[in-house]
């Protein structure tokens, strides 16, 4: 009974149901952020990955001396694990396509991007940053 | 065969941890609440409470806006439940035990932050600097970084 349970568990983890499910809690999490593009900004047409990119590899230096970028913590290839540049803790890889889960939790998302902009470029992240980045790491 | 005896217990206490704690302080019990190990988890190992008073926590939890430089707010309902479960296993909490251990450098009164600040952890990681320079140190906090049990209340190695 409980290998069957555990099987099933373990099933139900790596299916592609899951993975569609943790998808689809992405799409979500950037239509969330597109309504408040286009609120803050008529002209708002859509994310962009370059955009994204381009945000994820600056030297912004405006936060936190010890990640003055986000590739402080998580490289240079956001396929590949990383280490938080305070701690000392290893951190999943940021690219979706190595952790699917990682975009899946709004409340997670939320709470990752107020207090990593902030450390990074020692402010929040506009709308428009947050779904560019997320479209960014959703193609890696 | 009461040689017998006090071999198989000598052997016994060695190879059991636990005891090892009261003998030495090196281990203490891990957060066991799944909540506080994720949430403390997320950016550095989830400290064992016992290394501080539970005065200690309530100050770092009323303070997590300016968590050692890090803005690690919570939610009011999830921040009560961390600190509600470090006080209760905070190391002068009622029951104790080897947690006491880790007490005694703590001035009546004080409200010390840093597990770090501990002059028996002082006095045990008396390293060379190229030790604390590894890529993959970072920090005097990161435990696991050289105790690959720390996760399960192991700092013996």
């Amino acid at each position: 009974m409980t290998r069957l349970a555990a099987a099933a568990l373990l099933a139900l983890v790596l299916s592609p149901a899951t993975l569609a499910a943790a998808d689809g809690q992405q799409a979500a999490i950037l239509d969330a952020y597109a309504a408040k593009a286009r609120a803050a900004d008529p002209a708002f047409t859509g994310f962009s990955a370059a955009r994204g990119e381009a945000l994820f590899r600056r030297e912004w230096n405006g936060g936190d001396p010890r990640t003055p970028a986000c590739t402080s913590c998580h490289t240079a290839n956001p396929k590949q694990p990383g280490r938080n540049a305070k701690t000392g803790r290893p951190i999943d890889p940021a690219a979706a396509s190595a952790s699917p889960e990682r975009y899946a939790d709004p409340g997670k998302v939320e709470k990752h991007f107020s207090r990593d902009c902030k450390s990074v470029l020692g402010r929040d992240c506009t709308a428009i940053e947050r779904g560019d980045h997320i479209t960014f790491m959703a193609g890696q | 065969m009461t040689h017998r005896i006090l071999w198989l217990l000598a052997i016994l206490i060695l190879a059991y941890p636990g005891i090892d704690a009261r003998a030495g302080g090196k281990t203490l019990p891990p957060v066991a609440d799944p909540l506080v190990a994720n949430l403390c988890g997320e950016c550095h190992m989830a400290f064992p409470p016992g290394f501080l008073p539970a005065r200690s926590w309530t100050a770092i939890m009323a303070t997590l806006d300016d968590h050692f430089g890090e803005d690690a707010t919570l939610p009011g309902d999830q921040a009560r439940a961390v600190e509600a479960y470090l006080t209760d296993h905070a190391g002068d909490a009622p029951g104790g035990g080897a947690r006491r251990e880790f007490m005694r450098w703590v001035a009546p009164g004080g409200v010390p932050r840093r597990i770090t600040d501990n002059p028996a952890f002082l006095r045990e990681h008396d390293f060379p600097e190229r030790v604390w320079q590894r890529p993959e140190v970072v920090t005097r906090s990161n435990c696991p970084a050289c105790h690959r049990r720390a996760d399960r209340g192991l700092f013996d190695d």
